[in-house]
């Protein structure tokens, strides 16, 4: 049954006339904030398709917090603490922050592989926001973080480590290292962004990760450093991101070091997003 | 009804360094032809689409798309034009219904839309069996099919094409161009950029020469065969042979002015017709004038830069396109590879 009418049937046109006057009219000046959401949703959504097709992304996120936890503990936790049992509060937090510092490095690297790839010169000529091929990525890397601060905490668990803290506790913690291996994430995405090739992404992450790390109270205690060194320990990000963590997940309690770190990591975004952005844009 | 001009360029300029990649040109390209811009390897071609768009920023003169200014409104611009490079520009990573569904996304499409708008130019490119398959299994005729599938998605009013047949095999390209005429039958303008000057025959209205990053000439493609000839007699005289006489004698005969290399003897003469090649050997035989070898051959771009600018096509390999300090592995048979990202 059909029933007639004066309008003319669309589907005698199988061709779509394109009007420019039309589509310039439907132009608009710039993406909305909702439409750069969206877009850095999409652009997550690709990294998560990646990931998921090269799973060897996850060799650094699963087998770094087993190996690293276990060699730590059972090699200095009798020299640090007399005994692995009670060095493990002190060290498990301190690798969640070494896993989650290296993940973002792994994203400053692989953004700068993917930069140098066709698709990249499409997303520079399609109308979306600049940030979102970049934020995207970061996004997506949340669930990096996420397995490699889990996992951690279950290895500690497993060579008996009982977290004070409680499940509340542990959680926290997790959920406050999510959060800075983010916003640290934008250091590295900027570092993929200025640097010639992945190999010197690697290279210049490497010297701000060594001492960022280790220079920190994340495997040892403070006062047993020197002065000078000791200063700085007390002032890097990363220790305030082990104290917070070690508050949260040994005895519960949100401290100071908690607004700290979360301090920190906003400026690191502050700072770092929109430098990572105009130098994309710079490479155009 | 005036309508507003597709691309209206005036005096476009790009350096990298010292050299002068497009060095002022101007371009009039009307609402719904495809316009060719042909030229050599080196010659600015690709410098100047990327300039149109917006992925380079213009040194100097003004360039409008749609009566949109690119330099002030680059995101207005980039809703209006489709890209498509010589190389693949999707992700090898996602199977192509991925591929088409994230720049319908990108591009503000809803979920659903974006995932029949992939259905709807992957039918249209036959691509379908390959929908779900990675990229790095499609052949380079499948992918540039893609790519070009890959810049339709919002239908642009303007495509810009660049080299779009390099590297195909002869099938693939005659279905390429086919598609090109069904873009602009839908009402697009399709600038494209060719090395072939049978390509730009084949397909362009209009037909803008560029060399050293200058336009050289410009006119429809006949305007430009005529200016060549519709067939070329190339000659080759006997080292004893009176070359003078030998110019003279074609002048007098084919009333055209032959292109002579006097060291070698190498004599080219632009034809009417075929038959004009006749009436000059006869010249040359009742003249006396020696030779040693004779072809005639049609018109091949090399002959247009020869009659329009005095060198070769080829002259120009020190002068490269595609600044690109780093050239990355090209799957593609031999295809020139290219990178916006290098160009800084």
């Amino acid at each position: 049954m059909s029933i007639i009418t004066a309008e003319p049937l669309q589907p005698l046109q199988p061709l779509q006339v394109v009007d420019p006057a039309v589509a310039v009219a439907r132009t608009r000046p710039r993406n909305s904030p909702a439409e750069t959401i969206s877009q850095t949703l999409s652009m997550a959504w690709r990294a998560l398709k990646k990931m998921r097709r090269n799973p060897e992304q996850f060799f650094d996120v699963t087998l770094q917090p087993l190996l690293f936890t276990a060699m730590f503990a059972y090699i200095f936790g009798g020299a640090i603490s007399g005994n692995v049992s009670s060095y493990l509060p002190l060290l498990i937090p301190g690798i969640v922050a070494q896993t989650v510092l290296t993940t973002c490095m792994a994203s400053g690297v692989q953004l700068r592989e993917d930069l140098d790839k066709g698709v990249f010169d499409r997303f520079k000529v399609l109308p979306i926001a600049r940030i979102a091929p970049l934020a995207g990525p970061v996004v997506a890397d949340v669930v990096r973080y996420l397995i490699a601060a889990s996992l951690t905490f279950v290895m500690g668990l497993i060579i008996g480590y009982r977290p004070g803290g409680g499940v509340f506790g542990v959680l926290g913690a997790i959920a406050l290292s999510i959060f800075i291996g983010w916003s640290m994430a934008w250091i590295f995405t900027w570092i993929g962004t200025i640097a010639r090739n992945a190999r010197s992404v690697q290279g210049i992450s490497m010297l701000i990760l060594f001492p960022l790390t280790f220079l920190s109270n994340a495997f040892v205690p403070v006062k047993t450093l020197p002065s000078g060194l000791a200063e700085f320990v007390k002032i890097n990000p990363v220790s305030h991101l082990v104290s917070a963590t070690r508050d949260l997940a040994n005895y519960g309690t949100i401290t100071s070091e908690v607004g700290w770190t979360l301090l920190a990591g906003l400026v690191v975004i502050a700072i770092f997003a929109p430098l990572s952005v105009r130098s994309y844009r710079r490479h155009m | 009804m005036t309508t507003t001009a597709a691309i209206d360029a005036v005096g476009l300029v790009k350096s990298f360094g010292q050299l002068r990649a497009v060095d002022g040109i101007d371009l009039d390209v009307h609402q719904g032809e495809i316009f060719g811009v042909l030229g050599p390897n080196g010659a600015g071609k690709t410098t100047m689409l990327k300039m149109l768009a917006t992925l380079l920023p213009i040194d100097a003169g003004q360039a409008r798309v749609f009566g949109v200014d690119v330099a002030r409104e680059p995101h207005r611009i980039r809703q209006l034009v489709g890209v498509t490079g010589q190389y693949a520009s999707v992700d090898e990573d996602l199977t192509a219904t991925e591929n088409l569904w994230l720049f319908g996304k990108l591009q503000g499409l809803r979920s659903a839309d974006a995932r029949a708008a992939a259905n709807r130019l992957l039918g249209q490119f036959g691509l379908e069996d390959a929908a779900n398959k990675p990229i790095s299994q499609f052949s380079g005729g499948m992918r540039r099919r893609l790519d070009l599938a890959a810049s339709l998605i919002t239908r642009p009013p303007l495509i810009f094409l660049d080299e779009p047949t390099t590297g195909l095999d002869p099938r693939t390209r005659g279905q390429m161009w086919d598609t090109i005429r069904g873009l602009v039958a839908e009402g697009s303008t399709v600038l494209l950029t060719t090395q072939y000057l049978d390509e730009a025959d084949q397909l362009a209205g209009r037909i803008a020469v560029i060399d050293h990053g200058r336009k050289v000439a410009e006119g429809t493609p006949d305007e430009l065969k005529t200016s060549v000839g519709n067939s070329t007699l190339q000659l080759q005289l006997a080292p004893d042979a009176d070359q003078e006489l030998a110019r003279q004698i074609v002048r007098k005969v084919a009333g055209a002015e032959p292109v002579l290399t006097p060291e070698s003897g190498r004599m080219n003469v632009p034809l009417d017709t075929a038959d004009r090649a006749a009436d000059i050997l006869i010249g040359f035989r009742q003249a006396g004038v020696p030779i040693i070898s004779v072809s005639v051959s049609k018109p091949t771009l090399d002959e247009v830069f020869l009659a329009i600018t005095g060198h070769g096509a080829e002259d120009d390999e020190g002068l490269a396109d595609d600044y690109d300090p780093d050239p990355a592995a090209n799957d593609e048979a031999g295809a020139p590879t290219d990178s916006a990202l290098e160009v800084q």
